[in-house]
């Protein structure tokens, strides 16, 4: 038995709460992220038509508010 | 807590909205206050039989809206605690025969003209029209929680929603938690919980088989003889709703120890 090496459940219930809350508090779907990001990448790529990039978006809780943070590297 | 009019509410089903309206509501009439529980259930009546007085109705908060019997009439007085009420829910009707206006009127009705201290409000699961009625003449609601994904993320949306709808004294209740599960790292954790929904916290019950119990013979947890946790609990909410400064339970003991502590210095 590795029962201390066993990750405690309340902490991945804690990380999918905090998920799935700031995407119902953002009110959207999370399937659509994905939408989101290849857009983002679309524009992205009109302004920096040489570069090919890695976007990484995420939203977070910031006290009352939901962000949504982008992280896009201008040179790799 | 200032509010007259509390909601008692969860969004998410069989989370153990009905059972604390009974026992919050009991608590305080013990404590002194004149309370009505109100069952907002159109067509799923529970209220009655959680508190054991489910022989002893014969019109409902419908009859007193359509004029076939008077407010008086329909209120059922508890016998076993002074001054604790209820109105009961239509059982053969459907939701849309109560509407909110006509709910805050009642509300008002029962606070202003009947002289009612404190009137806590059993509301359906969900977050529709029956909710809606429920919360509209809420001042302060009891937001009640168990220690589980899915209840906490309808808990979310429901104060989302009360906030919209400017109720303003909302409060949590986190209901059945297991001491040992979450020593264990197996359930979350109050803090994780009150952390995660911002909202004050009033209330840390525990699981308890006396639950169970006191609903089989319609008898809340907070008015039996025997001390359960959970009746204990119930009884120290309702003096945090009037405003005293009760300690939550100390929850880093196992169930077991603080059952044990509690029966050798409770000694009641």
């Amino acid at each position: 038995m590795f029962w201390w090496r066993r990750r405690k459940s309340k902490q991945k219930a804690k990380e999918r709460l905090q998920l799935v809350l700031a995407y119902d508090r953002a009110k959207l779907a999370p399937g659509k992220m994905e939408d989101l990001k290849r857009d983002l990448l679309e524009v992205l790529h009109r302004y920096f038509p040489t570069e090919d990039r890695e976007v990484e978006i995420e939203f977070e809780q910031r006290g009352e508010r939901v962000v949504l943070i982008a992280d896009i590297p201008v040179r790799s | 807590m200032q509010a007259k009019a509390i909601v008692v509410t969860s969004g998410k089903g069989g989370v153990g909205k009905t059972t604390t309206t009974a026992n919050v509501g009991a608590a305080l009439a013990q404590e002194g206050e004149k309370v009505v529980v109100i069952d907002v259930d159109v067509g799923l009546r529970n209220l009655d039989v959680v508190m054991g007085l489910e022989g002893r109705v014969v019109f409902d908060l419908i009859d007193v809206l359509e004029g076939r019997c008077k407010m008086r009439q329909a209120l059922i007085r508890d016998k076993r605690v002074e001054n604790l009420f209820l109105l009961p829910a239509s059982q053969t009707r459907d939701k849309e025969a109560l509407d909110p206006k006509v709910f805050r009127a009642v509300v008002k009705h029962l606070i202003e003209d009947e002289g009612f201290d404190r009137v806590l409000i059993d509301s359906p699961a969900g977050i529709e029209r029956g909710f809606q009625t429920a919360a509209a003449p809420a001042e302060g609601a009891l937001v009640v929680v168990n220690p589980e994904v899915s209840s906490v993320r309808d808990a979310d949306r429901i104060v989302g929603l009360l906030e919209a709808g400017e109720v303003a004294e909302n409060h949590l209740i986190v209901n059945r938690i297991r001491p040992k599960m979450v020593k264990r790292g197996d359930m979350l954790s109050v803090d994780d919980i009150v952390e995660i929904l911002g909202i004050r916290l009033i209330g840390i019950v525990p699981e308890d088989e006396g639950i169970l119990v006191s609903t089989n013979v319609g008898e809340p947890v907070a008015l039996r003889k025997d001390r359960s946790a959970a009746g204990e609990e119930f009884r120290n909410i309702a003096r945090r709703i009037r405003g005293e400064e009760v300690p939550f339970p100390d929850l880093d003991e196992s169930g077991g120890i603080w059952q044990t502590v509690r029966r050798i210095f409770g000694g009641r």
